[in-house]
């Protein structure tokens, strides 16, 4: 078998778009929106719940015929919360800013639902590989939306992206003013609402009745 | 008695676990079709809110926090434990949901099959882990502010659940452009409500 069979490269792509784990599964939603006003923070919060997702499978695959049925939650919960705090005091160390912009949302990662929701349906089923490439497909699909939303928030609402100007200068002082009703909270429901709608627009078969 | 009531009155309108943080919009999103399971679901929420926060408070002000061991010592002043805070916190209401399921299920069987599935969830939900954080964050000066905190989180995640679900309920009548069926259009709404509960946040008490 290789290291990327057919089977192996849907597992890592299809949560991308068709398996989109925000959009489509329904997972994660709660810290998708909070840290979502600026570029920034929504770029360390999607590698930060990668990095989470791939080793908390890896961990859970390597232990799943081990773990008794019934506390099968608790042991998973732990071991999220020990992988949580790791990035947690990473995050303190070498991006203390952005830690602060996160505040309680990195401590959320723990019982952000898309951890569980994987370790549920396909580690506890799945070898550490496949559940390794599934982790960092989910955890890439979830950044993938974080990405969409931060950027235009923060491109409508501050005029900037990263920190850095990009609307110019001569538009504002054509009148152009910024949007601030997007950076308040309720706006980013507003920007899933719409993506989930062009996304559904696209994959007929995800259609509600 | 003062600041009890406003931490009560805040927790419930201003810093809404809903709608001003999004936190446990995944059961919120799921569990909201219709108006009675919502309310079974607010209720335990509220139950295990306000019971987890005060041992969490408790916790963290005598175990984890810098300094906090001092009465076990002076030896011990200068321990600072804070970084076992997500662990022990989850522990603590991981273990808790367990042991209301196991008392709901013995003692009302009748409740437990109606909220069954949603029980052993509430240990993910991020409004519980969330209140204990911003009660960690927030640093309460007694218990007290902090149980009425925990009562007032629930209540107000309460109250923002059993409200969709009654938008929901009469959704179902209503013309929703197709693709934005059930996910998107529940999402606008809580958008929208969101905006309406952020003329509370001007409120001073």
């Amino acid at each position: 078998m290789g290291l990327l069979s057919n089977k192996n490269k849907e597992v890592l792509l299809g949560p991308l778009s068709a398996n989109n784990p925000v959009v489509v599964q329904m997972l994660g939603i709660c810290s998708a929106l909070a840290v979502t006003s600026k570029l920034e923070p929504a770029i360390v919060m999607g590698i930060s719940v990668t990095a989470v997702v791939a080793f908390a499978n890896v961990i859970i695959s390597l232990l799943r015929n081990t773990i008794p049925n019934r506390i099968r939650i608790i042991v998973q919960l732990v071991v999220c919360a020990a992988l949580v705090t790791i990035v947690s005091e990473v995050l303190k160390a070498f991006a203390y800013d952005v830690n602060k912009q996160l505040s309680v949302f990195v401590g959320l990662i723990i019982t952000n639902c898309i951890l569980m929701g994987r370790l549920e349906a396909f580690a506890l089923g799945n070898g550490p590989w496949e559940s390794f490439l599934d982790g960092i497909g989910n955890g890439l699909g979830y950044a993938l939306i974080l990405v969409i939303v931060g950027f235009f928030r923060e491109l409508l609402g501050s005029g900037t992206l990263l920190g850095f100007q990009v609307i110019p200068q001569a538009f504002y002082d054509l009148g152009y003013v910024n949007n601030g009703l997007v950076i308040l909270p309720p706006m980013a429901l507003i920007f899933i609402a719409v993506i989930i709608w062009v996304h559904r627009i696209k994959n007929k078969e995800l259609q509600e009745n | 008695m003062e600041q009890l009531l406003s931490t009560f009155v805040r927790s419930i309108f201003v810093d809404n676990m809903i709608f001003a943080y999004y936190l446990g919009m995944c059961s919120f999103v799921a569990v909201s079709k219709n108006v009675k399971t919502a309310l079974g679901l607010g209720i335990a929420v509220t139950f295990i809110l306000t019971c987890t926060l005060p041992i969490n408070y408790m916790l963290e002000n005598y175990v984890l926090k810098e300094g906090a061991l001092q009465w076990l010592g002076t030896d011990f002043a200068g321990v600072n434990l804070s970084f076992l805070s997500f662990i022990i916190f989850i522990a603590i209401i991981a273990s808790f949901t367990q042991l209301v399921e196991m008392v709901v299920e013995k003692f009302a069987p009748a409740l437990y099959a109606s909220l069954g599935i949603f029980l052993p969830l509430i240990a993910v939900n991020c409004a519980i882990l969330g209140g204990s954080l911003f009660m960690q964050q927030k640093a309460f000066p007694n218990v007290g502010v902090a149980t009425v905190y925990g009562l007032g989180s629930g209540i107000g995640w309460m109250l923002a659940i059993v409200g969709m679900a009654a938008v929901r309920e009469k959704l179902a009548y209503s013309d929703v452009p197709k693709p934005l069926k059930g996910l998107g259009i529940t999402f606008i709404i809580t958008g929208l409500m969101g905006i309406a509960f952020m003329c509370f946040s001007g409120l001073k008490i």
